[in-house]
């Protein structure tokens, strides 16, 4: 009985220390592909202030989203803009997101090294996601079927894709995978894969091939990687990697977006693979409240 | 004061039966609340028997079950055949075989096999079983339905192997001695009339290690590549029933079909499971009253 009451009582203070603690911690949560950047932001910017606690976790831009909407979390990172439904259901609990842009992606399709192609366009990525172009063969590749490997329903990569590449459904044949890095990993191991992924984990990974996109038959084909081609919209598949704060850009919540958006932070931004948010989206992050 | 003690303890036995049946009872009921809105959007039929599942999709929202209730018991199949021969085979040479002292160790061994986290089988199936199947079969990917089946396999087992060789060394000694002085040899006796005689043990514990891999989630999440169409081997990618609740269950948005849908397929895959737990608690049943 005595040791049952001990056990309680730690049981117990661990609960309530955990609460207190919690209340001090800046909740930041959602998206697989912003994830090691916000951590490393976080670190950088706890190291600068040491009386500040960050905690950054994934699982997603619609669970980001969602923690938001429930009060789980104080900042959504999101790879997509909130959805109409997101907002209705935000405003119906007297929810009121702002949403700030922290960084420029170039999503990037890549394929396994063994892959004799080097680029594709916009509307062959496309087709080869709804399921329509099916073998390497259709695009100047080796007679070989497609393997597709993409992201589970709350990525907000996948919506992303679905809205701005696609604009249709995903093949019922591609693997979903739990994230950025399993993709990475199947796709070095399969010969006939391909996959996306945000820039960030294209250029950091070894033993993947990183295609150029056209933006229509017949033009020039960009890489990802390549910063100017990127910055200047040359690259046809960017968009702003989000975060939604809660309510209004105030205290803790404001200090350490404004460490994001400051030029130590868009460094490490730039670090970490991803790009800086270019003179329209500094607006906007001003427009904002920032 | 004795006499008010053993009331209470009575008093207390009969509470905790209660709040079990109590909670069991609620859980059942609390699926079917659930799960019956979504046959307001979506009809009996379709859901049913449609093959297309994409629930989420603007252009053709579709919500039918078949791939992954074929995907699920091609997975739970699959890891039975596996898993049975094995297991019935290794509870045999534990129970008839092996030295008394071998069987101490081996024993709770096999059952600490149960104890490993679904998520480092999983684990393994990605960076060692996927790789393996892939080369062997000279297919690019290793994530698929005999992947699923394998490691689905090697979590069955313990269950399998400890309730089988429970059952065969319940078998009477007197049998045993019986079919020796008659002249059998101990293999005949082993394969005659031991397993015969354990049978429907044997086959309660098969039917309890289909059971905890029907309902198993993460391993499959982890290593069947989770492909929503509808399977056509075993070198397919595969989403079962559970990988499917578990992926879209996170983001879907409280109180719609889709959220409703995610619950009626968790109140099939609770009915396939009573059926087999049903199943084995007869075969069960029936084998305690041979043994008496």
């Amino acid at each position: 009985m005595k040791k049952i009451s001990i056990v309680l009582g730690i049981f117990i203070m661990l609960v309530l220390s955990n609460v207190s603690y919690a209340a001090n911690v800046l909740q930041v949560k959602g998206s697989d592909t912003l994830i090691n950047m916000v951590q490393k932001l976080a670190e950088e910017y706890m190291k600068a202030n040491p009386d500040k606690l960050v905690s950054v976790t994934g699982g997603g831009s619609g669970t980001g989203i969602a923690a938001l909407i429930n009060k789980k979390c104080d900042i959504a990172n999101a790879s997509r803009l909130m959805k109409g439904k997101e907002i209705e259901l935000a405003t119906s609990r007297q929810a009121s997101p702002v949403r700030i842009v922290l960084a420029l992606d170039s999503l990037s399709i890549i394929v396994n090294p063994g892959n004799g192609i080097e680029s594709l366009t916009v509307d062959q990525v496309g087709k080869i996601y709804k399921g329509e172009i099916k073998n390497w063969k259709e695009v100047g590749g080796n007679d070989m079927p497609i393997s597709l490997y993409g992201r589970q329903s709350n990525s907000g990569t996948y919506d992303f894709m679905i809205e701005d590449v696609m604009k249709g459904d995903y093949s019922p044949s591609m693997k979903q995978m739990n994230g950025n890095a399993q993709i990475v990993e199947g796709i070095k191991a399969d010969p006939s894969a391909v996959g996306y992924v945000g820039v960030g984990y294209a250029r950091n990974a070894q033993g993947i091939k990183v295609l150029k996109i056209a933006n229509k038959a017949g033009a020039t084909a960009y890489s990802p990687l390549d910063t100017a081609n990127v910055k200047n919209g040359n690259y046809p598949i960017t968009r702003p990697l989000n975060q939604y704060v809660e309510g209004s850009l105030t205290g803790a919540a404001k200090d350490f977006v404004a460490f994001e958006l400051s030029a130590e932070g868009q460094r490490i931004v730039e670090e970490e693979g991803f790009f800086e948010i270019s003179q329209e989206y500094q607006d906007f992050n001003k427009n904002a409240g920032m | 004061m004795s006499r008010f003690k053993e009331k209470f303890i009575r008093n207390l036995f009969l509470i905790n039966g209660l709040v079990v049946i109590f909670i069991l009872g609620g859980i059942f009921l609390l699926l079917i609340l659930n799960a019956l809105p979504t046959f307001k959007d979506v009809s009996w039929k379709e859901f049913l028997v449609g093959t297309s599942w994409n629930p989420s999709s603007d252009y053709h929202p579709a919500y039918g079950i078949v791939s992954m209730v074929v995907s699920t018991f091609m997975v739970t199949i699959g890891s039975l055949v596996i898993a049975v021969p094995v297991g019935i085979g290794t509870a045999a040479y534990l129970s008839d075989v092996a030295h008394p002292k071998v069987r101490e160790i081996a024993k709770p061994v096999v059952e600490i096999l149960a104890g490993i986290p679904s998520v480092v089988i999983g684990f393994l199936g990605i960076v060692m079983v996927g790789p393996f199947i892939a080369k062997m079969t000279g297919t690019y990917s290793g994530l698929n339905a005999l992947n699923g089946s394998v490691l689905l396999a090697i979590m069955a087992l313990p269950t399998i192997v400890s309730l089988s060789e429970d059952a065969l060394a319940n078998v009477p000694k007197s049998f045993q001695e019986a079919s020796l002085a008659l002249g059998a040899s101990h293999w005949q006796t082993l394969l005659k009339v031991k397993l015969q005689a354990a049978s429907s043990g044997i086959i309660a514990a098969c039917m309890l290690g289909m059971g905890r891999a029907i309902g198993e989630t993460m391993t499959v999440l982890m290593a069947t590549g989770n492909a929503p169409a509808f399977p056509s081997g075993f070198l397919n990618s595969v989403r079962p029933m559970t990988s499917t609740i578990a992926i879209e269950l996170g983001e879907v948005p409280y109180y719609t079909t889709h959220y409703h849908a995610l619950f009626a397929i968790g109140l099939v895959l609770f009915l396939i499971t009573f059926i087999v737990n049903l199943i084995a608690d007869i075969a069960l049943n029936r084998y305690e009253k041979k043994i008496r």
